[in-house]
Parts: structure tokens; sequence; C-alpha cells
């Protein structure tokens, strides 16, 4: 039995291994400096608790097989080593700490800068199962909005009809395009319940929360279609809330923005 | 220290009619044997919830036939709906934690062995014993009524945010009257959970036998000790959160919900709440949870590893402080659950080094496990093995935790499969594995029979080798960025490889469920034909085994043990038997404790 044991542990701990590699290579591909820069802490992270992994699990492997029980031997009387048990914590202790103090560079850039002023600012809606998705217009000012004037056809966002900086908004559904190369500001909110907006190429999500608007800054480097997804719970059409994210060329973005306010 | 013989004199009678002995039970020991048929009653439900969620994964154009007759509305014409779906992860996810992952370690094993580890008659406040039980009972009938109201059980998750959870059946079927109970249900768990508490810390504290010093007591007692002094002060803090959702839902108050909101077209006549001061609140609470599930299986593997490498558990000082260092930054970390829930970035930033600091205390438990392997004669018994188990999944679980700890990396992972793995190793299956480790343990001592231990190896490999083929995989999953309570993830096309993790992990599942049935099986066959169980099976030293299996009323025949060992003195050099009781002579030297 403690063959049994020890050769399980030691096969669970390579097909582990096996797969966490293999789903590495599956990962969607990563659009902007930051996502790759949290792809490398998740590696750098991936690394260093598979050793600690291969080693716990192989060690502990090998003391079962090691110290099976057998005839004539009698245990060794040991009732602790403090250099061991503190050595091992300081040293545990500084490279999860480590970690995590290497992770906030990552955290700073995404949350504690300002974007600069030429930006493309867009503001996310979600509402129970579809994303809304609102720009300035050519004025780059959203106009006011109120809950009692939502209107799922003509009006999803309530903007104030008497409200000049409105007039022009342009509010589309599910679609968020943003210009390649180009600072982002999004600025999430929610009509109802809170839902979660995942981009999963740019690695990074933020809930949206109705009464608050919080602002995700990012910069994609590829064209390309890609996906939205909710990543907070939101009721029984959760899994269906999808959206797109259109990563497009300047001039075609500008042509883009004329076509939707078009409709 | 502790000399407390004063409770000796107001020795209880046993009870003898039925219903005060067995069911209105006062006695600490019947109280724990009822805990623990509670949450087996409660894991056979949440198992067969977590088939059908695996099932709707899996096998998603399937017609679930059997399943449509017991809930016609939720399964119609053989279809698992989407609301039905997720009412099966809520009801899951809450049965598990609260019935299951806090009744069993700590209302089980902590009510039966806890007193008689200690050398006491009973539990300080045995009325208040019996009634932290029926209160929790209570809470469970409630929970189950939940799945047969009008609109089903909820949908909203075990960690019933607002506004979802706030606003009725407007915001989706289930969360009208099915989250009035679970709230209900949840409130009266706290009530029973304190009152638990209370009855624990006081006990520990003030009825410890004659010699039977801090630093005397067995692992195990320091984890149900510290476990209890986590729900003392957590609990209370869910109790109050609960009350005030409910105030929402049913009396108009607005704490958390918001002005402004329209749901499904109509207005909500609330304002001025906030969504995220319930999720501080829940994970206030939330967190300790995590280790109030684990820590007495952590006492139990420390206690079993001991006993069966038959040596000193290596650190014992180490390792007290590393389960009370745990407790407290436990207190600290809750935010890590809310790196993007929209709380301020510098909050997230002190949560995050916060949590990578639990590593610590976490691999002085795992370095002192594996020292106390060491130059060990492992005897391979059942309750061995899952401690042994238990070790190898707290280290895959607990590596998990140092992705998720680190914010950055969090905004990828979180609410993605990568956690659900996660949690599931270590406050899943690794908390379980300590508590099929008591079970093999300690079930001579409760039931005076011992546990066919062929069987019960059995059972352990095919549950090791399942809940890994489970829960590693979603990892994977999780990496590929597949949301979790995702009732359908075929929509979307950066999912389109995870067909193939969903149906292994769904096989893995069926197949651990089914191993389950040995341990069903060794269970009524040890009960009734197991070899009767002599006082000390595994030649263990601390308290329970000085006395007969199974003890008697009041747990030991004539005086109180008096204590001159401490609890994990194997193979010491100079004495006859690889063990010195806890109970033992004194020897001239005493080698630890004091």
């Amino acid at each position: 039995m403690v063959f049994l044991l020890a050769m399980s542990i030691w096969l669970v701990t390579a097909i582990s291994v096996w797969l966490l590699i293999d789903a590495k290579g599956q990962m969607p591909v990563a659009i902007s400096d930051l996502a790759r820069s949290i792809d490398s802490q998740f590696m750098f992270t991936l690394v260093i608790t598979g050793v600690v992994f291969v080693l716990a699990q192989g060690l502990l492997g090998w003391f079962i097989l090691k110290y099976r029980d057998r005839p004539g031997a009698r245990a060794r009387f040991v009732e602790g080593n403090t250099t061991v048990e503190i050595g091992g914590a300081v040293v545990i202790g500084i490279i999860f700490v480590g970690l995590a103090v290497a992770a906030q560079n990552v955290w700073a850039r995404l949350h504690l800068n300002e974007g600069p002023a030429d930006q493309v600012v867009v503001e996310i809606t979600g509402e129970q199962f579809a994303w809304n998705i609102r720009y300035p217009g050519p004025d780059g000012q959203f106009g006011r909005t109120l809950p009692e004037l939502y209107d799922a056809t003509n009006n999803p966002m309530g903007i104030v009809p008497d409200d000049p900086a409105g007039q022009d908004d342009i509010v589309v559904l599910n679609t968020l395009a943003v210009p390649v190369n180009r600072p982002v500001e999004l600025r999430l909110g929610s009509k109802d319940v809170l839902h979660g907006f995942f981009m999963p190429v740019l690695r990074i999500k933020q809930d949206t929360v109705p009464g608050m608007r919080i602002p995700l800054r990012f910069v994609a480097e590829e064209t390309g279609n890609y996906e939205i997804a909710c990543a907070e719970l939101c009721g029984l059409g959760h899994y269906r809330m999808r959206g797109f994210l259109q990563v497009m060329e300047e001039p075609e973005f500008r042509s883009w923005l004329v076509e939707q306010a078009a409709q | 220290m502790s000399t407390v013989h004063e409770h000796a004199a107001h020795v209880h009678v046993p009870p003898d009619n039925f219903m005060a002995r067995w069911v209105f039970s006062k006695d600490h020991k019947v109280i724990g044997i009822q805990y623990w048929c509670l949450a087996l009653a409660a894991v056979l439900v949440g198992m067969v919830l977590s088939l059908i969620i695996r099932a709707q994964l899996a096998f998603p154009t399937h017609n679930f036939e059997l399943l449509s007759k017991i809930f016609p509305n939720g399964v119609a014409g053989g279809a698992i709906a989407p609301e039905f779906y997720l009412s099966m992860v809520t009801m899951h996810g809450t049965i598990m934690v609260f019935f299951v992952l806090t009744t069993a370690p700590m209302g089980g094993f902590g009510n039966y062995m806890l007193p008689i580890q200690i050398g006491a008659r009973d539990m300080a406040f045995p009325t208040l014993n019996m009634l932290s039980f029926w209160v929790t009972f209570a809470g469970f009938l409630v929970i189950m009524a939940a799945f047969f109201v009008e609109g089903g059980a909820p949908l909203g998750g075990w960690t019933a945010y607002p506004p979802l959870s706030a606003l009725g059946v407007i915001a989706s079927p289930g969360q009208g009257t099915g989250m009035n109970l679970w709230i209900v249900s949840i409130a009266i768990f706290c009530v029973g959970s304190l009152l638990g508490a209370l009855n624990f810390i006081a006990t520990t504290l003030g009825l410890r036998t004659k010699g039977m010093s801090l630093m005397r007591m067995p692992l195990t007692v320091w984890a149900w000790f510290t476990t209890a002094v986590l729900a003392l002060l957590s609990f209370p803090v869910l109790l109050g959160a609960g009350i005030l959702l409910l105030l929402d839902r049913n009396a108009g108050t607005s704490f958390f919900i918001p002005g402004g909101l329209v749901v499904a077209g109509e207005q909500i006549d609330h304002r001025g709440g906030s969504p995220i001061l319930w999720q501080h609140l829940f994970w206030f609470f939330g967190h300790p949870e995590v280790y109030i599930a684990i820590l007495p299986g952590m006492g139990a593997t420390s206690h079993i590893l001991a006993t069966f490498a038959r040596k000193p558990v290596f650190g014992y000082r180490a390792m007290v402080f590393a389960i009370f260092a745990i407790g407290l930054l436990g207190f600290f970390v809750w935010g890590h659950h809310m790196f993007v829930s929209g709380m301020s970035p510098y909050t997230g930033l002190a949560f995050s080094l916060v949590t990578l600091a639990i590593g610590v205390p976490s691999a002085i438990k795992t370095i002192n496990w594996l020292g106390t392997l060491w130059g060990g004669r492992i005897r391979p018994t059942t309750a061995m093995l899952w401690s042994l188990g238990f070790v190898s999944l707290f280290v895959s679980g607990g590596l998990g935790g140092i992705f998720l700890g680190q914010n950055a990396v969090d905004l990828y992972l979180h609410d993605t499969y990568f956690v659900v793995g996660h949690f599931h190793l270590i406050m899943g299956v690794a908390a379980i594995f300590g508590m099929f480790a008591a079970t093999y343990y300690w079930f001579p001592k409760m039931f005076g029979r011992l546990l066919n231990e062929k069987m019960g190896k059995l059972h352990f490999i095919l549950t090791f080798i399942g809940v890994n083929l489970i829960f590693i995989p979603m990892h994977g999953l999780g990496m590929i960025g597949h949301p979790r309570r995702y009732y359908d993830g075929s929509l979307y096309q950066f999912l389109g490889g995870t067909d193939g993790l969903h149906t292994l992990i769904t096989w893995a599942a069926f197949f651990t469920v089914t191993a389950q049935l040995v341990f069903l099986i060794n269970l009524v066959w040890g009960w009734s034909k197991g070899e009767r169980a002599p006082d000390n099976p595994w030649d263990s030293t601390s308290l329970e085994w000085a006395t007969t299996s199974p003890p008697p009323f009041e747990n030991f025949e004539g005086d109180e043990p008096e204590v001159h060992h401490g609890p994990y003195e194997y193979s010491l050099p100079g004495s006859a038997r690889d063990y010195v009781m806890q109970t033992d002579a004194p020897s001239r030297a005493p080698a630890q404790g004091g």
C-alpha cells in the first residue's frame, strides 16, 4: 500500500505539471503589454510554485517509502529542529512575500496611474444580460443620464434629451470597438446587479457595481475581434452575457463610430 | 496550571429515557455523533448536487428523465434550465461549506474528542451544547426546504452577493422565498455555531484535568480551540450581515442596495446602500471560515502522523504557533476575495502582501509534517493514508493560493475555474481527507468496533486519485480563462478547447462519488459486524485511548485521569514500549512540555 500511495503521489504530481503546462499553451493570446506582464508574473509564479510542489510531493512520496515500517527498526526520537523550522519558514516567507511584492508593479501600472489626456473614454454599463457601451461622440462629453428614462429600444442608457452633451453620444450593445495602440479608459457601471467585465486577451477583469463608476485602462496592441465575458454571477443568463472587443486601426475606428452614430 | 476538580462534584447521571439519552442528549459524545451524522447526510445531498452540476457541464444535451420527475419545473422535459443549474451550484456550496465542512470537523469530532482529550467529563455547558446541535439541525431543515418552495432554491451562489440577492424574484427565479429561507437558515446556523464556539472555548480553558497544561494538549485540541475562537469572532459578522440583507429584502431598508437601479425594466425604490459593504462583511466571516473548515483537519493530521510514524510531532511548539498565526492572519486577508470588486487599489495592495504572508505558517506546518515522517516507522493504517493524502492535497491546494493571492495575477484568474479548483482542493477535499482520517482513527473509540482496513484503504486510494483528477484539471480550465458558474461555456470561442477537460472532470466526479459507496458499506459493516476494538488499538498516547471503547457516560471510570506527559511521546529512548501514554506514571525527566 505504501508503494501504491507513493507512486500515486508522484503520478499525480507528474500529471499536474503536464496538465498545467498544456493549459498554458491553450491560454488566449495576450494583446497588451500589461497582459504580457501578467502572463510573465503568472509564469514566474508557476515555475516557483512548481519547484516547491515537486519538491514537497516528491519528498512526501520518498519519506513514505523510505520510512515505511520495517522489522527491527525503531523510529528516531526527534522533537524538532529549530534551524530547519525557522530556516524553512524564512526562506518560504521571502519567496512568497517577494512574489507578492513583484506583483505590485503590474498592479500599480493598471490601477495607480492616470490615463493621458488624449485617451479614448468609453462608458460600459452592464445589465441583465447585456453590455451597454457608450461613446461620448465628437464633443468628448457624456450626456447626463436618468434611470427613469431607460428605454430598451430608443434610449437604453436613459440619456437626458435636453442635455447638449448627450446629443451626440453613441450607444451600442455588446460591441466595444477601440483603436489599436491607443490608451483607452473604460468607466464601468451597472444598471441592476453586479457583473464582471472580463477581457481574456487583456488578462483583466473588473466587477461592475451599480452606483459606482470604476475606471479600467488598457492599450490593445493587436487588431482583431476578441471576446468579452461576464465574470460575476448576475442571474440565470450569466453564461450568455457575451460581448466583443474589436481592436481596429485608427481610421477604421473613426468610420465605425460615424457608422454607429448614424444608426 | 489548571487543576479543575470542582466539576467532578456535580456528577450528572445518565438519563434513562430514550429521548433524553439519544435525541435531546446533553452528552457531548452523543451530540458529537449527531453532528457527524448530520454532516454525513448533508455531504450526501451535496455530492448529488455536484453530480447534477457536472452532468450538465459535460452532457448539456442529455435527457435527464429521472431528474425531471423530481424537479418538473427546473428540469422541464429532461433539460436542465440555467436557473436550476445555478441553484444547484448555490445549494451545493452552501450545504457543503456550512453543514459539512463546519459541522463535521468542529461539531462532530470536536464535540466528541475535545473533552476526552483534556480529561473532562463533558463540555462546560451541556445544555448549550444540546441547543447548538438542534439549532444547527433546524438550520439544515430550513435550507432543505428551499428546494421545494415556489421558484426553487436561490441561484446567487453561496456568497449571496447583493443586489442579486437583495432584490427578490424580479432579479432571477429562486431569489424570492428560496433566498429568504437561505438567509434564515444561515442566520440560524450562525447562532448554533456561536453557542458551540463558546462551549469549546470555556471547556478548553476551564475543564482541563490535572497536569493537562496548555502545552501538553494534543494539536487536535489546539486546532479546535483556535477554530472556536475564529467562529466566535466571525459568525456574528455574518449573522449581522444576514439580518441586514433580510431587512433589505423584506422591510424596505437599503443597506446593500444603491439608488437608481432598474431591474427587468422596473425601477427599484431603494437608495443609499453599498453592494460592496456586503462583500466586506461576508468575507470577514468567509475567510476565517476557510480555516474553521481546515484547522481541525490539520490538527487531526498532525496527531495521526505522529501516532503512525511512531514519532513525536516535529516542532510541537512551532505547530501551536503556526495554528495561531494562521488563525490570526486569517482575519486580515478577506480583501483578497475582492481584488476586482471595485474597492480601492491601495487596499488590494495591502491585502495581497498579508495574504502571501500566510504562506509562512502554512510552510511551517508542511515542513513539520514532513519532519514528523522523517526517520519514522510508518504504519500504513487507513487513518495514516488519509493523513498523508491530506498533506499532499494541502500542498497542491495551498500553492494555488500563491497565484490567487497576488492581486495582479488574480486580475486574470479571479472568478475562473482556477479558483474553484484551488478552494475545493484545500477547504473541500483536504478538509474532508482530515475528517476521513479522523473517522478511521476514532471510529473504534466512538463505536467500540474497528472499521475494515482493506475496504478503508481501497476507499482511500480511489478517492485520492479521483479528487486529483477532478480538481487539478480545473486549474487548467481557469488558465484558459473559463469563468465559474457558467451553465454552458460553448458560446465562447476562447473556451472551445475545454470540452475534453470538462468531460474528464465529470467522469472523475462520478468515479469519486461511486467510490464513497465503499465507505458507506464499511460504516454499516463496521458498526454492526466490525471486530471489537480494544481500548487503545493504535498504541496512541492521548487521553481518549486511556478509557474504554466507547467511553463510559462520564468518559472515565473512577477519578479523572492525571496527566504526566506531553501528547506525543513516541519512541522515547529508554522506554519499554514505543509510546508513553499521557497518563503513564511520571518519568524522571519529562521529555516534552510541562
